[in-house]
């Protein structure tokens, strides 16, 4: 028996590719299907539309293009990011002090911890408070003469905090430190103005704003001779080796327009949904915290602790009734460590483990919203009563 | 009960491990038309660490999870993996450390089918409405005329595991399926490559999944050093022939490793926790034609008023053995008098007590009252009795 109806609030983990956006890449498989990097006609037509979408997320950002690279998606973003700036840095004697923070994608924090662990970096993590907020107080006391690269996540993807981008650049800059944000979870939503940001380097994946899965970009600002995490040929200015994926690069840019094109209306309905979210999960259902800031806060982001509930069943039973959920960041092991975002906010293991992050999108209802607030008011009464068979 | 033929198909949650019997109970499941959900539980066990600091254990790896995902994608079933650590930590090592404690024998396997399947996933199944939890396990359940349930061994005796399953209630029989049990082993690989899936078999039932590396005496040594306490090595009269490592490093019967010297060659007959002795005899005195077993039920619904006739399993893998069998304290605990002495009756393992294939109880086998010592005991001995 198929589940009855189905609502899908997981957009943190993926949205579905806008038509439009599929139309856009068509051409891209199998009419214009050179290399971008030939010199005859038909890699010629590719390097056309590569740069054309290049243009358009220069657009968007208020950037150049040139300071445009695409990536395979938001990991490798991160991963030239942090590597590429940091390597850089070190290179021309800057030092080799890297300031993050605890609640940072592992995209961010892995390559961090292996610097430090392998290659004689420096790390240090910030302190945040119990809402996720990274205060530009802690980031000024923090800075130090050979901090070579700051990376601070834009909108977390766990609990759907927003960090003060623009103070904390220039902050960092005060000190000639490189000033790095993952937008993965920003980009769609909040505004992407690299100057209004004053970032030097900045995260894009499509696939989180409606574009297809597989690719990204970085924004690296003018002037900033990134090393290469991944070495090659002289793609992208020798800044990321690999022949283009045109067709996805072309849905990209697609995506990002139509986002950017219809941020308002689309953030407004949003966060409308994710209100009306809110408040259903907060008076339906007994012993629940809302988890990241308040205000300060993802329009399609709402995440919650759900006390004494095994996230991983609640999930299960949410999937068995058609909703689609998430524990905060996609897990399926069934060996859930508590989530080090919730630890680092000062949330105990035992609350870790009932974390549930719903996100909503454009297609989402507020009839969806009360099919869901029931499911999880349903499936919680449910494990609160089977837990208690099992206290020890 | 396999009957499936209303409407509304029935919902079953089936334990899936990656190895081929659960992989092939589902595909049948799904072929005789019931909702099937697969549901793959992650229990505690020992961590071992590779070379790129990943930590596994021997049980659930990252490989049988994948490999259990990637059936249930095949047959076209939600699957989802259930953390069942701390619940199986709880209920089941504590167990198999306590048992050793008391220098006792433990079958894991049968506590972990009592409070772990059949009840904590048992009880998650039900939660998520199913009308049936179905195992891999080769065994049968058949509905008599009065509405009972039996367990009956499985077709295939070999690999018959009615033993292990043997605590079940009646209740648990009313909602579990085994949809191999009724196959021998080699159709069970055929069904296997008829689904496509992997016809790699999974480590029997009896191992010690939560071993990193399948030493029980090294487990003990890490998490119940106590249980392994020098001591004597008695006679049966309390004379002294030796020292013993720790009275969990020995199972009755056993006559290599013990590093004594007689007469005649001398086996473990028994162990005394109190005193921490290990008593050893000759081959006479190995053996007896009865025990005792507490913590009895009836799975077949029936318990009896008398004695009855019954072939009796001591141990997994033991040829059932004729006796007869006499309830005691209304039932909760049972005498067993065997036709012919076995030698091998383990305290602290199941006596399952069957009617031809069918289960109709088990206990656990309890220590045999021991005999006075004739001479006092050293100054090795312990404080407290088990």
């Amino acid at each position: 028996m198929p589940a009855p109806r189905t609502v899908y609030l997981d957009h943190s983990a993926s949205t579905p590719c806008d038509p439009q956006v599929v139309e856009a890449m068509m051409p891209y498989f199998s009419e214009v299907y050179g290399n971008s990097s030939s010199s005859h006609s038909f890699g010629r037509k590719a390097e056309m539309a590569i740069e054309d979408a290049r243009e358009s997320i220069a657009r968007v950002l208020n950037c150049k293009p040139t300071e445009i690279v695409f990536t395979s998606g938001g990991s490798e973003s991160d991963n030239l990011a942090v590597r590429g700036a940091g390597w850089m840095q070190r290179a021309h004697g800057k030092g080799a002090h890297l300031i993050t923070t605890p609640v940072e994608h592992s995209a961010v924090s892995a390559p961090i911890k292996q610097m430090a662990g392998l290659q004689g970096f420096k790390a240090t993590f910030l302190p945040v408070s119990s809402e996720a907020w990274v205060d530009p107080e802690d980031l000024a006391a923090h800075l130090r003469d050979d901090t070579a690269v700051v990376s601070v996540i834009y909108a977390n993807n766990e609990v759907g905090t927003v960090a003060p981008i623009p103070q904390l650049a220039a902050l960092a800059h005060t000190r000639g430190a490189l000033f790095h944000t993952d937008a993965v979870q920003a980009a769609g939503q909040l505004n992407l103005d690299v100057q209004a940001l004053g970032v030097d380097l900045m995260s894009l994946s499509a696939h989180k704003f409606y574009g297809p899965k597989g690719v990204g970009a970085l924004y690296i600002r003018d002037g900033l001779d990134l090393v290469s995490a991944q070495a090659g040929g002289s793609h992208e200015r020798g800044r990321r080796a690999g022949t283009h994926n045109t067709p996805f690069i072309v849905g990209m840019a697609k995506a990002l327009e139509i986002a950017h094109a219809e941020r308002e209306a689309r953030t407004a309905h949003y966060r409308a949904m994710r209100d009306l979210l809110i408040d259903g999960i907060l008076t339906r259902v007994p012993d629940v915290l809302l988890t990241g800031h308040r205000e300060q806060r993802l329009p399609s982001h709402a995440s919650f602790i759900v006390r004494g509930v095994d996230s991983s069943k609640l999930l299960m039973h949410l999937d068995m009734r058609g909703v689609a959920a998430s524990g905060g960041s996609a897990c399926k092991t069934g060996n859930p460590e508590p989530s080090g975002v919730l630890l680092a906010m000062g949330y105990s293991p035992e609350d870790a483990t009932g974390s549930l992050r719903l996100t909503v999108g454009h297609h989402t209802t507020a009839d969806d919203i009360t099919y869901a607030v029931e499911t999880v008011r349903a499936s919680v009464e449910k494990l609160r009563a089977l837990a208690k068979m099992f206290a020890s | 009960m396999t009957d499936n033929t209303s409407n509304t198909p029935k919902r079953v949650v089936v334990a899936m491990s990656g190895g081929v019997d659960s992989s092939v109970s589902a595909a049948l499941l799904v072929e005789q038309g019931y909702e099937v959900i697969g549901m793959m539980m992650k229990l505690w066990a020992e961590e071992t660490v590779d070379a790129s600091c990943n930590t596994h254990n021997r049980c659930c790896t990252p490989e049988q999870l994948d490999d259990a995902r990637r059936i249930a994608d095949k047959l076209g079933i939600p699957f989802y993996v259930l953390d069942t650590k701390d619940v199986f930590r709880a209920y089941i090592v504590e167990y198999f450390l306590d048992m050793h404690r008391k220098a006792l024998t433990p079958n894991p396997c049968i506590e972990c089918n009592r409070h772990i399947r059949f009840t904590w996933l048992y009880e998650n199944a039900r939660a998520i409405d199913a009308d049936y939890l179905a195992t891999g396990h080769y065994a049968r359940v058949t509905q008599d005329a009065d509405g009972t349930y039996q367990l009956r061994k499985g077709l295939d005796e070999a690999k018959d595991q009615s033993y292990v399953l043997s605590v079940l209630t009646q209740e648990h029989l009313a909602h579990t399926l085994f949809p191999i049990g009724g196959y021998p082993k080699p159709q069970v690989r055929e069904i296997a490559a008829r689904f496509g899936l992997p016809t790699a078999s999974k480590a029997d039932s009896q191992d010690l999944c939560f071993l990193g590396d399948g030493d029980y005496r090294r487990f003990l040594r890490e998490y119940a050093p106590e249980a392994l306490t020098p001591g004597q090595i008695v006679l049966q009269d309390g004379t002294p022939v030796g020292e013993h490592t720790g009275l969990a490093n020995y199972t009755v019967g056993q006559r290599k490793g013990l590093n004594v010297y007689g007469a005649v060659p001398l086996f473990v007959i028994d162990s005394d926790p109190a005193r921490n002795a290990l008593i050893v005899g000759p081959r006479e005195q190995l053996g007896s034609d009865d025990l005792t077993a507490h913590r009895v039920s009836w799975i077949s619904g029936h318990a009896p008023d008398g004695a009855i006739r019954a072939q009796v399993k001591i141990r997994y893998k033991s040829t059932p053995a004729d006796a007869w069998i006499t309830p005691l304290d209304d039932g909760e605990r049972v005498h067993i008098r065997f036709d012919n002495p076995l030698r091998d009756i383990t305290p602290g393992q199941g006596a399952v007590m069957y009617d031809g294939d069918r289960v109709l109880g088990a206990g656990i086998i309890e220590r045999r009252p021991q005999q006075a010592p004739e001479t006092q005991p050293s100054h090795l001995e312990t404080a407290s009795p088990a």
